[in-house]
């Protein structure tokens, strides 16, 4: 990464007269449009030549880290290597030129490819059916209970109203079901981080109709009494959401759908290896157990008795519909060569190995940070800060230190469950060497709390911006060109 | 008279008059406060019940009011100068109530009882 | 012998790091999962492919589709793509990273998207966007909840009917259950009826109004005065239009429209059978903090440079929880990133230039086919860019053209029903691609 600040905005370029388009000549007549129907102004976008667009937009990027710059143990994100292969598929123009109205028979590779991808996660998910339309987590996560909403509606159970979330939950878990329509229940964390089974319990009524669950959780501990959970959710009539923000280091060892899981959603962005691209495209499948398939959204890509593939677009005890079309088609592409190149024993491999790299630097690190919930982790754990708090080194000054030292920072203040959360998750795709790397930042970090606290406190020192004024940014929004 | 609610609310009390805002304790909580969220003037108020909301750079929590009634007047300093309630929260209040419910006071903390609560938050 | 291209250990390495664990194998980390949730036996997946015979299984597949000439839009539409975007996109710092959490490493993100907000504040005339939609369709269902929130206790939504059906099935769906009372305003003669919304307002209750220009049917929409009315009645008006659109048409800030949603594939983005695309939404200044999605805000860093940051967080879900605008966690970070590159080469001229070709190609287009006496403009006296409805004469049925077309490698448009047909017209057609659907409706 490119330590100076490249400040210039693509509007700082502009000149006028300048252009970086050429379009076709045509010799069709020009059309009068009523000029009451037409817009007055001129919109105020850059005027710009193409090699001034190219070396802008270089030079951009070289201010950025990505998880081809460097070590990026964002817990819960599941940062690992996106392959490239992946990449030269999905830009194949073959699909690029596909519009999403092509009849059925015009497509069947296409919908092959969508099926194949649904039914190897069904496979991995252990339920009997995924849509892949959900544009992202959250979006699956939506999809997800309204898939529930719909069953109930279906049973008409008008009185579940209300779905149970962990206080330890990602906030997308409460705000999905605000958005779903339903009220926000909290159950109870253990000091282990797992469900408080007997708050659950007494949470469990005919009004609930669904829990969310992420498991592992998010302090990376398995819910090792899910099996009487799922009885206890299922006894009280509400179906189990499991959240798949954690499926990675699930992979190769259970299935959520044997865990007694109802429905599920994964993150190809973040289990597949699909790019996270800055925060987006993702997508976000949504998998159901055998029996609930009805109630997935149109459109839903069937094989038909002749082995061919149709596109049901009207299927009346489906939830609705949360996508124009089929949902964001490139990034199955590219999970799709994912489990292909893993294959079944490489699919099986990765959950393992992302859970060892986690233990490892749990282990190098204990002795200086503090862990407050003991025993092996799986893909990420969560440190409550230094164990010395006597040098007043925060969380967020370990974190802005990390930026100094060549490492993206981990997920800090997440989970709520702890004041100093530092939540380090290495993924399967990161070589012993960058471990030990991240390992030995983390100990001079902890070297320059107890001897040096001033170059932590006032980190980072060598990014090309350093510290931003947040409180100016949100006290007087600046959110466009025309306010500078 | 002052009373609080428990989510640190303030009702300054002047004859029939509330003036709402937040406590010392919550401002500092809060933290840096960019924008409070007001309603407007005519608007009803319910004991209990949601006004508006105050949000710092991190953190953000709904405003309940202490008693039922029509807002007079907001304070529009705020809608310039938010910070004017990390300043001096009681000072600033946020708007101004015409009580329709003196009975609801009797349902608020005195500002030893709210002082006791505080002390137990913070540990 | 390595254990695969996208796993660095070797077994030494797993054997050295178990033992640095205190623990004898990969399965002790496990020892915390019951045994009868174990995954038994192996995934019943396929086994392994090497890079090369990925390659081969995927243009096989690909082989069982067959491209056709695009003359659909409905919402998707086959704008040209500069070769410059997919070179700057696929750049890894761009590709790799993830939501601009640590803004003193994300200046490259987090710069973009406020480019990109500052070009769509610009097109919609209006002061504030996001950077967080997924597409048109979930960006207007993301308009009607913020409208009913703003509202605060009214919850009626109406809906044009002429909204493109795949975005109103969305509406419908959030609003289902949303709780929100979705009620559809009659057309007329193809675009939407203005006596109707009056007598709907009159009823009372409603938090929005949302409408769709140039509309499902190509047509656009004459919006004089739905500002005033629909403000006078308290409520929001939420205008729909395709990005590229808006260089030509009437912007929604000109509409006196409160929201401006849609989708902005039209910006140059492949068809990509469906996806990624990106929805855009823009407010105004009063209603800046109602909406959701990540917004990108100018301030200083501790050395004075300008620098910018994730702002106005306070409304959304990692704060507020079930109280957020919005569940949306994260920025559509690459699709802000081609949209902003499309307009930076395009500029206003260009984006002004295709529509204007696009046009001309769908007027002379659709002139022609009128002349063939087998089809005709279903709403003769409205005007339209560069999307149109045709109705087939007697005997003729959109199944046969569409059909006819096929067999020539021509996807002819989207058909509403056996005796309508939207077709949509790009810069990308050629005099020759337009010639043949003529001739070939001519031997129909």
């Amino acid at each position: 990464m490119n330590r100076k600040l490249y400040d210039k905005l693509i509007f700082d370029h502009s000149c006028p007269g300048r252009g970086g388009y050429d379009l076709p000549h045509r010799i069709y007549p020009d059309v009068k449009l009523p000029e009451d129907l037409l817009r007055t102004d001129t919109p105020a976008l850059p005027e710009v030549d193409e090699p001034t667009v190219v070396r802008h937009y270089t030079n951009q990027s070289t201010n950025n880290f990505g998880v081809d710059t460097g070590f990026y143990p964002l817990g819960s994100c599941t940062m690992k290597y996106n392959p490239k292969i992946n990449e030269a598929l999905a830009a194949n123009p073959a699909i690029a030129g596909l519009h999403p109205h092509q009849p059925a028979d015009t497509v069947q590779g296409a919908l092959q490819l969508y099926y194949m991808l649904q039914t190897m996660l069904s496979e991995i998910g252990g339920m009997g059916e995924f849509t892949l339309n959900p544009f992202a987590g959250a979006h699956g996560e939506l999809t997800g209970l309204m898939v529930i909403h719909a069953y109930h509606d279906s049973r008409d159970d008008a009185a579940r109203t209300k779905v149970i979330v962990p206080d330890s939950a990602h906030g997308t878990n409460p705000a999905s079901a605000a958005v779903a329509g339903y009220e926000v229940v909290e159950v109870k964390s253990l000091p282990d981080g797992t469900v408080d089974l007997d708050d659950l319990r007494s949470k469990l009524d005919g009004t609930i109709a669904a829990v969310m669950l992420t498991n592992p959780n998010t302090v990376g501990m398995f819910e090792r009494r899910i099996p009487e959970i799922a009885e206890a959710v299922h006894a009280a009539g509400a179906l189990l959401y499991y959240d798949g923000a954690n499926l990675n280091p699930m992979l190769g060892v259970a299935r959520p759908g044997d865990m007694g899981f109802d429905v599920m959603h994964i993150n190809l962005h973040k289990t597949f290896s699909t790019p996270h691209g800055g925060g987006g495209p993702g997508a976000g499948p949504v998998g159901v157990r055998k029996g609930l398939e009805e109630f997935l959204p149109n459109p839903r890509v069937v094989k038909t008795d002749d082995g061919r593939y149709d596109i049901i677009t009207d299927s009346p005890s489906a939830l609705g519909r949360i996508s124009s079309w089929l949902g964001n088609y490139t990034v199955f592409i590219k999970a799709w060569a994912y489990i292909l190149s893993l294959g079944a024993n490489g699919v099986a491999k990765v959950g393992p190995l992302a859970t060892l790299n986690a233990n490892y630097v749990m282990h190098a690190l204990r002795d200086l940070y503090l862990l407050p919930i003991e025993g092996p982790c799986k893909h990420e754990f969560v440190f409550d800060g230094l164990i010395d708090k006597s040098t007043g080194v925060t969380t967020l000054n370990i974190a802005k230190r990390l930026l100094d030292l060549g490492f993206h920072a981990p997920t800090i203040y997440f989970p709520l469950l702890f004041h100093e959360s530092l939540m380090i998750e290495p993924t399967e795709t990161e070589s012993r060497e960058t471990l030990d790397a991240f390992i030995a930042a983390m100990r001079r970090i902890a070297q320059e709390a107890a001897e040096n606290p001033e170059i932590v406190k006032t980190a980072p020192h060598d990014t090309p911006a350093r510290r931003p004024d947040d409180t100016e940014a949100a006290l007087h929004p600046k959110v466009k060109f025309a306010d500078l | 008279m002052i009373y609080y609610l428990p989510t640190h609310e303030y009702a300054r009390i002047e004859d029939n008059i509330a003036y709402i805002g937040i406590s010392k304790f919550a401002a500092q909580q809060l933290g840096n406060v960019v924008y409070v969220d007001m309603p407007e003037e005519g608007d009803d108020v319910t004991a209990g019940e949601e006004f508006g909301a105050i949000e710092s750079v991190k953190a953000a929590s709904d405003l309940y009011s202490p008693v039922s009634g029509a807002v007079i007047e907001i304070n529009e300093h705020l809608i310039d100068n938010p910070r004017l309630v990390n300043e001096d929260p009681e000072a600033n209040w946020i708007i101004k109530v015409e009580m329709n419910e003196p009975a609801d006071l009797e349902k608020l903390l005195s500002p030893e009882a709210y002082a006791e609560l505080c002390a137990k938050e913070q540990h | 012998m390595a254990l695969h291209k996208y796993l660095p250990h070797t077994d030494d390495s797993v054997r050295q790091m178990l033992e640095a664990c205190g623990v004898a194998s990969l399965d002790e980390l496990y020892a915390d999962v019951p045994a009868e949730l174990r995954l038994k036996g192996k995934y019943a997946l396929p086994e392994a492919l090497a890079e090369s015979e990925i390659a081969y299984a995927f243009d096989s597949l690909m082989r069982r589709n067959l491209p056709l000439v695009c003359f659909a839009g409905a919402g998707a539409y086959d704008h040209y793509t500069p070769a410059a975007i997919p070179a700057m996109l696929s750049r890894s710092e761009f590709a790799t990273a993830y939501t601009p959490y640590q803004p003193e490493i994300s200046q490259g993100t987090l710069q973009y998207i406020f480019e990109y907000q500052s070009m769509m504040c610009s097109l919609t005339g209006l002061d504030v966007s996001n950077a967080s939609m997924y597409d048109g369709a979930t960006a207007t269902a993301e308009a009607m909840i913020m409208a009913v929130n703003s509202a605060r206790k009214r919850r009626r939504v109406l809906v044009s009917a002429t909204l493109n059906p795949a975005t109103a099935a969305v509406v419908n769906t959030y609003a289902r259950y949303h709780r929100i009372a979705v009620e559809v305003i009659p057309q007329k003669d193809g675009v939407t009826d203005r006596a109707e919304l009056e007598m709907m307002l009159g009823a009372g209750d409603v938090a929005g109004v949302i409408v769709q220009t140039p509309n499902y049917r190509g047509l656009l929409e004459d919006l004089s005065g739905w500002a005033d009315l629909i403000h006078a009645a308290k409520a929001l008006l939420i205008i729909n239009t395709p990005a590229i659109a808006l260089a030509s048409v009437k912007s929604q800030g000109e509409w006196g429209a409160d929201i401006a949603v849609g989708d902005a594939q039209s910006l140059g983005m492949p068809l990509n059978y469906g996806g990624p695309y990106l929805g855009y939404m823009c407010t105004t200044n009063a209603l800046m903090r109602k909406m959701p999605g990540r917004i990108v805000g100018a301030t200083t860093d501790e050395l004075g440079q300008r620098v910018f940051v994730l702002t106005l967080q306070a409304r959304e879900q990692h704060i507020r929880r079930q109280k957020a605008t919005s569940n949306i966690c994260s920025n559509q970070g690459i699709m802000t990133l081609h949209a902003a590159i499309y307009m930076s080469l395009m500029g206003a001229d260009g984006l002004r230039e295709v529509n204007r070709i696009s046009a001309n190609a769908a007027h002379y287009l659709a002139s022609e086919l009128q002349n063939t006496g087998k089809m005709k403009l279903s709403n003769p006296s409205k005007p339209y860019l560069n999307e149109f409805t045709m109705t087939m004469t007697d005997p003729y049925t959109t199944g046969q053209l569409l059909d006819a077309l096929k067999q020539r490698g021509i996807l002819g448009g989207v058909a509403i029903d056996d005796r309508e047909v939207i077709i949509a017209v790009t810069e990308k057609r050629t005099p020759q691609e337009i010639n043949e659907y003529i001739e070939t409706v001519i031997n129909l």
